[in-house]
């Protein structure tokens, strides 16, 4: 017996059929025309590029996630990206070497080594706005409020924005007396938010200096606004770095009331792309999926390992499964028309076609009818006119 | 997600031992699943509801959303593979210990050890952190066979009262984590429904720290 079917696709590899890649293509297009709205210029980086710079500045995660091959030109590594935003961090630190805000936006395929979960795509189709030149609380406030209309336009009805500020993180684990093979595994503990476990690993290291105890704190510290105060009590006196973290993140809330339909829930322990964020860090989820749906943050060092530092702040977020969330619009009137005909009814296609009108030309011979080729209309010559009928 | 509040739970002793804490939070379950054939169990409250699924699959439902809330031994979640899942509070309950097995009286090791397995990751994690090469054989149940047919030189298991060993003329050599129930949470779910979440969270912390 066979057991091997050619024509099976790699798992988490999928090919997208009618109608779903009618809809997918019309929402890149009304998504990048909103970046384009607010000043966000498309790139086009390069699917495939040398490994060093594929990976500069970003850390283990995205090594392992990227799918590597040997250019027969160089003899060198080469990585299919796994992520954009590096590369357009590079474009904008390496290429533009513009000295003002810079506003990029991109939209292509990556891949994946491993799925995120067992059953997720590897191949995920991305889509991300990044702003680069201003370390203010403004650039964060024009991010996240971009992520909110791109995922409004998408679809969404009602968001779960979650806020982070990892710098709370960094001013802590700096403070704190630990060594860093004991921050992993302390790192580790806080994204579980396994505080027992991290209370019995401090008694067994006896290690109870103010920091580190700040650090198991921070698992509590989610919820509304209030959480804000609860923590610039608490972690003042540590550090004073922490202070300006809380006051932006106050500010970035603050600056969001206005938003209609997005609940906001604040989680200091956040600790998502840690290696790679540097400030505030936000996530929007849907009612109904288990993970996040766009993810976006800070990460001011990462264009410096491209020879020039530039404050960051972006977002991005997976087309397919933002797709799910599309309002499902009609499927488009396809149009039939005969093969024979006269010159006027090669003028009336003509027509139609510049309107945006859907043709679907008989061929000589063919046998399939109107109805066959998922027309609901045809054209008929009516008295010498070519008109429209419903078939 | 709906506003419907889902806990995942396996049968059996993890299910038994954290009833009780349950109850003291005020989630009872109208039937007992020993008896019930049903798999999703409603409660007194409304908007709660108990799923009834193995103990492997718990972590993988709350992972991915299909629950909200879990009732998961540390073992399962040592060999889970995936980190998605928040675990913030250890019920205390079902507890055991993974430790490392073998004869009362070995037979000499020659060649790498041996090691049979139902947690092929643990024991991965163990040997690697101490730097030691083993080979693992995995197996569904009843490891203490292992060393007594020679099969393997050491086994990892779960151990409780220790009788099982005994009897087949094995005692434990090496202690490798401590084992209990843990009650785990979906990320997005403690984002999204925290005003429900986190209140259900902080009684039971309550109870727990009460009872032990």
């Amino acid at each position: 017996m066979k057991t091997i079917n050619r024509w099976l696709l790699p798992e988490g590899i999928e090919e997208i059929l009618p109608p779903k890649a009618r809809q997918i293509e019309h929402l890149c297009r009304e998504l990048i025309d909103l970046l384009n709205s607010w000043g966000y210029e498309f790139v086009i980086p390069p699917m495939i590029e040398y490994l060093e710079s594929l990976l500069t500045g970003t850390g283990e995660d995205l090594d392992l996630k990227t799918f590597k091959l040997t250019d027969q030109l160089s003899g060198r590594m080469m990585g299919f990206r796994a992520d954009m935003t590096p590369q357009v961090a590079r474009i904008d630190a390496h290429l533009l070497k513009q000295n003002v805000p810079t506003r990029l936006c991109y939209l292509g395929s990556i891949l994946h080594t491993r799925p995120a979960k067992s059953g997720d795509t590897r191949a995920p189709l991305q889509l991300g706005a990044e702003l680069y030149g201003h370390s203010g609380v403004a650039s964060d406030i024009e991010i996240v409020k971009l992520m909110i209309s791109t995922l409004k336009k998408a679809g969404i009805d009602k968001l779960y924005l979650d806020l982070g500020h990892i710098g709370i993180f960094r001013a802590l684990s700096r403070a704190s007396s630990c060594d860093s093979e004991q921050q992993t595994v302390i790192f580790e503990m806080l994204q579980r938010k396994a505080k027992a476990e991290l209370l019995t690993f401090y008694k067994e290291k006896k290690i109870k200096d103010a920091a580190s105890l700040a650090i198991c704190d921070l698992i509590d510290m989610n919820g509304g606004i209030d959480v804000i105060k609860e923590a610039l009590k608490a972690f003042s006196k540590i550090d004073k770095s922490i202070n300006a973290d809380l006051k932006e993140l106050k500010t970035l809330v603050k600056s969001l009331t206005d938003e209609s339909n997005v609940d906001i829930h604040i989680d200091l322990a956040e600790l998502r792309g840690y290696h790679y964020h540097t400030g505030m860090v936000y996530t929007a989820y849907v009612a109904g999926k288990g993970e996040g749906i766009a993810f976006g943050g800070r990460y001011d060092d990462i264009g410096e390992a491209f020879g020039r530092a530039r404050p960051a702040t972006g977002f991005s977020a997976d087309i397919k499964s933002l797709v799910k969330y599309c309002r499902q619009d009609k499927a488009p009137v396809r149009i039939f028309a005969p093969a024979k005909g006269d010159e006027k009814l090669e003028k009336t296609i003509s027509k139609l076609r510049s309107e945006g009108k859907i043709i679907v030309r008989e061929l000589a011979c063919q046998k399939a009818s109107a109805k066959q080729m998922q027309c609901s209309k045809y054209l008929a010559n009516e008295k010498g006119k070519w008109v429209i009928k419903s078939s | 997600m709906s506003d419907i509040l889902t806990i995942a739970v396996s049968k059996g002793r993890i299910f038994e031992d954290a009833m009780p804490l349950l109850k003291q939070v005020g989630i009872v379950p109208n039937e007992d699943p020993e008896k019930s054939r049903k798999l999703v169990l409603e409660t007194n409250q409304p908007d709660v509801r108990l799923l009834i699924i193995r103990a492997t699959d718990v972590p993988t439902y709350v992972e991915r959303g299909a629950a909200e809330l879990g009732i998961a031994g540390k073992d399962v979640l040592m060999e889970y593979i995936g980190d998605d899942i928040y675990e913030p509070l250890d019920l205390g309950t079902a507890k055991c210990r993974m430790m490392l097995a073998g004869l009362k009286k070995p037979k000499p090791i020659t060649d790498r050890p041996r090691v049979a397995t139902k947690y092929t990751n643990i024991t991965k994690n163990y040997f690697s952190a101490k730097g030691q090469q083993v080979e693992i054989i995995k197996l569904y149940g009843s490891m203490e066979l292992g060393p007594v047919l020679g099969l393997s030189d050491w086994i990892v298991d779960l151990v409780d009262t220790g009788n099982t060993l005994k009897a087949n003329g094995l005692i434990t050599l090496e202690h490798i984590a401590d084992i209990s129930s843990r009650m785990i949470v979906n990320k997005a779910a403690m984002k999204m429904k925290s005003a429900r979440i986190k209140p259900i969270l902080e009684h039971l912390e309550e109870v727990v720290s009460r009872n032990s």
